[in-house]
């Protein structure tokens, strides 16, 4: 009977798929500078084209910063602090010129995982077959082009050939360097990997610091009742 | 007399308070040998409560409108004070519904629970079930992601495999002629209210047909057949007020450490209690890879993909499907032990028992994964084999059940309960 | 069969201590659902103080504006209804504006931070219409000669001067609320935050 109970709480586990075609994002969800890095690289480049609708300016006083830094540093398409961050580009025009209207970012960390996003942000590779030029290992015929390439260079796409002419897993090399190296590139993504996590679930940290209150508290409420039970249960024999 | 007694006696005279609190409460004789399967009859009441509790304030803030209804959830988890918890407290206490109601069903059947007299109590208690499982789809909607709107649609289409009315009846349910903001909004309906009275009216008749005769206990032996000739209360009973209105409260603490662990460190519980692609807002023009349903409809999801669609419809599917939670109805009438507990009953039980809780596990993990996930024998789908094996032994359990029941070796019932 | 007698006193301590224990864990829990019905972040934003631009107002004129679903009426007085207000102080309910509400700076003979300037919550204190503003005096207001300016309620025609001060006899028992505002400069005000003013 024990056992048939271990064996179910193991289950989601034994199930849980291993993506071990994804590289692991290093992020600190803790690491507070990280986070801040990663929204100004969130407000310069993704913000253009797509929404985070859900997500206030104001709430990025979670970060450390005043409503002064927010307002200097991270907004460029309103000056209202508790507006949600909007994309300059009008959908309509988005779906005309890429096909598809880029999707609003708010819980995506949540949608695909930090592991995912990390790897598509570093998969992208020039490839002339496509409208926008670029493709992506992580998300094949992706329709958004490699708006960091300035910053991590150029990739293409290098396939294996085994001996009998075999093609493996394809490998990408840098063919034009940005201005940024390769670690420091890693680096920049990790940043906005965990601003995309932190935007997916701001509440969580507050959610985790709860959690720990909570069971305390329950913890010591546990005592003087189940003391209570074994006094009352004296009784019955 | 205390101004509390002068209350009580004017509130007595109009309203059986005293009365109900003795017959409900402090003269209710249970058994004294309830064990650790006996916690999960209170757990689920509350639960129940918590889902209500937090439902009513979800519904302050929620929006049924096919336009707003994800945006209003994430509203919940942003901006609204304590949104998110209250929405973590809702998510997981659907899927804490399900794992006390399953352990609950379990106890039911080690220890005979279904048996006469209480056969009454069981069907009220499968109804409950399936008006959970009602309750459960509609709210999955609600949320509106790509899993909330693809499982809806593949649930609803399953309606429409029934031979000549399902097409009708499946625009009926929905509306419309795809799972659309008509459909979001009814299912809101059903969910917030229509099913909840439901789900309160037979816990109330459940409870009641619970007192009228008694609970069973581990040794499924009848305590009120030996009464105490002085207090005329049954020799092993104990007054459920204060032992185990005490004695439950410590399972409470527990369940709610638990509950608490998942809402505070786990919510998403590995994207089985919050699944990721529900993370997307529901597109009807995209079909996600894999739709699978939520872990606690997963057994008999596979069972629905394990049956073959015989003369070009999935019906045969839904039926073996539907035959799978109808058969719980039967139970009391498929037993024909002599005696009422696992404790009594023979290897044959016990090993079928085994089985089919095997099978339930086994097709609940087939059912969360896509068909072609172990690969192919010949044409055939590994998953689907193991699906039609375990779908086989599941019903075995019942329907063999009146034949090895019978012929099992049971040991003596002892005349007064064991530990 | 010998039974221990009852320890009632550990008893009653240990229901003492589960009860207390118990109590805490329900507020505690109750917390997080009182607040969710707290004005929400989107709430908060869209209630948030109002930018006003005040450069265009012409003399003896006013403009409208809205914070928090409501009218706000800001008034630019010449230095003649100033004069009007002071001799509107016979006529009016409350010349002091004890029962009003208003910030500690509007409450004054003018009811504002500057003689130059009215800031009005443009509510009528009787049943909640929006006065119609009436800032000439005369016949022309159609309010009868003695009319001194202000503003008028098309409702129930209760009657405030150019401070804001309900008249004596109208259905409207107190003065125009006053909102919360500071000057960011000459040119804008803000509504509805007068912190660090």
């Amino acid at each position: 009977m024990k056992a048939v109970h271990f064996l179910v709480l193991l289950l989601p586990f034994a199930v849980a798929a291993s993506e071990d075609s994804l590289d692991r994002a290093p992020i600190n969800p803790q690491d507070v500078v990280s986070l801040q890095r990663g929204a100004r690289v969130f407000v310069n480049y993704c913000l253009s084209c797509h929404s985070a609708e859900a997500m206030r300016y104001n709430r990025l006083e979670d970060l450390g910063l005043t409503e002064q830094q927010i307002k200097d540093n991270l907004m460029f398409a309103t000056d209202k602090v508790g507006d949600t961050m909007t994309a300059a580009m009008r959908r309509r025009d988005a779906r005309s010129w890429f096909g598809v209207a880029p999707p609003d970012l708010s819980v995506i960390a949540r949608a695909r995982g930090a592991d995912w996003l990390y790897s598509y942000l570093r998969t992208f590779y020039r490839d002339n077959s496509r409208e926008t030029g670029w493709n992506n290992l992580t998300f094949p015929n992706v329709g958004m082009p490699n708006v960091l390439y300035e910053l991590q260079g150029e990739q293409v796409l290098k396939p294996h050939a085994g001996a009998d002419g075999e093609t493996g897993a394809p490998t990408l090399i840098l063919d034009t360097p940005g201005k940024l190296s390769a670690r420091d590139y890693d680096k920049l993504t990790t940043d906005l990997v965990n601003y995309l996590v932190f935007m997916s679930e701001p509440a969580r940290e507050t959610r985790i610091r709860i959690g720990y209150a909570v069971l305390i508290l329950l913890g010591a409420l546990f005592v003087p009742v189940y003391l209570l039970k074994k006094e009352y249960w004296k009784d019955v024999h | 007399m205390s101004k509390a007694q002068v209350l009580l006696r004017w509130i007595d005279e109009r309203f059986p308070l005293t009365a109900l609190w003795k017959s409900q409460l402090s003269e209710y004789y249970a058994p004294k040998n309830f064990n650790f399967w006996y916690y999960f009859g209170s757990l689920a009441l509350v639960v129940l409560v918590i889902q209500i509790v937090s439902g009513i304030f979800l519904t302050m803030n929620y929006k049924p409108d096919a336009e707003h209804a994800f945006q209003s959830v994430e509203y919940i988890m942003r901006d609204v004070e304590g949104g998110w918890l209250i929405r973590y407290i809702h998510s997981t206490g659907a899927s804490m519904f399900f794992i006390v109601v399953y352990l609950h069903m379990f106890r039911g059947l080690i220890y005979g629970s279904y048996r006469k007299p209480r056969e009454l109590l069981w069907l009220f208690g499968v109804l409950i079930y399936l008006c959970m499982m009602a309750e459960a789809f509609f709210g999955y909607l609600l949320p509106w992601g790509q899993m909330s709107y693809w499982g809806a649609q593949v649930i609803v289409n399953l309606f429409g495999a029934i031979p000549f009315v399902g097409e009708d009846l499946a625009v009926w349910i929905r509306g419309d002629y795809v799972v659309s903001d008509a459909t979001l909004n009814r299912f809101f309906a059903f969910h917030v209210i229509a099913i909840p009275l439901v789900l309160l009216a037979l816990v109330v008749v459940h409870l009641i047909a619970l007192h009228e005769v008694g609970s069973n206990n581990p040794d499924g032996i009848e305590i009120k057949k030996k009464i105490d000739p002085v207090s005329g209360h049954p020799l092993d009973g104990i007054p459920f007020h204060p032992y185990y209105t005490i004695k439950d409260m410590v399972g409470v603490v527990v369940f709610l450490a638990v509950f608490s662990f998942i809402v505070f460190f786990t919510p998403e519980m590995g994207g089985y209690f919050l699944e990721y692609n529900n993370f997307f807002t529901a597109n009807p023009l995209q079909t996600p890879p894999h739709i699978a349903p939520v872990w606690y409809f997963t057994p008999y999801y596979a069972m629905l993909r394990a049956v073959p669609a015989f003369l070009h419809t999935q019906f045969w599917g839904v039926l073996v499907m539907g035959a799978a939670v109808l058969i719980f109805f039967f139970l009391p009438w498929l037993d024909r032990s002599p005696v009422k507990s696992i404790r009594y009953k023979g290897p044959y039980f016990k090993i079928a028992l085994a089985l089919f809780v095997v099978s339930f596990l086994v097709l609940g993990w087939l059912g969360t994964q896509p068909t072609d996930f172990l690969g192919n024998v010949g044409k055939t789908e590994v998953a689907v084999i193991l699906a039609r094996v375990f779908t086989l032994v599941y019903f075995l359990f019942f329907l063999l059940m009146p034949w090895y029941s019978r012929i099992d070796k049971t040991k003596p019932e002892p005349q007064r309960v064991t530990g | 069969m010998a039974e221990a007698a009852v320890d009632s006193g550990k008893r009653r301590f240990l229901l003492a201590a589960s009860g207390v224990g118990g109590g805490v864990a329900v507020v505690a829990a109750a917390v997080p659902f009182f607040a969710s019905m707290l004005p929400s972040a989107r709430a908060r934003a869209a209630g948030a103080p109002v930018e006003a631009d005040i450069s265009k107002v012409e003399l003896g004129m006013m403009i409208r504006s809205e914070w928090r679903g409501q009218p706000i009426f800001v008034v630019h007085r010449t230095p003649e209804m100033l004069e009007y207000i002071k001799r509107m102080d016979g006529r009016v309910a409350d010349p002091n504006s004890e029962a009003s509400v208003q910030p500690e700076y509007a409450k004054n003979e003018y009811r504002s931070r500057t003689p130059e300037y009215l800031v009005l919550i443009g509510i009528c204190t009787h049943l909640g219409c929006s006065p119609i503003g009436k800032l000439q005096p005369g016949m022309e207001s159609g309010l009868g000669a003695a009319w001194l300016g202000g503003f008028f309620c098309p409702c129930h025609g209760s009657k405030f001067d150019l401070a804001g001060r309900v008249l004596k006899d109208v259905p409207a028992p107190t003065n125009l609320k006053v909102p919360p505002y500071k000057f960011l400069s000459d040119a804008r005000l803000l509504i509805g935050d007068d912190k660090g003013a």
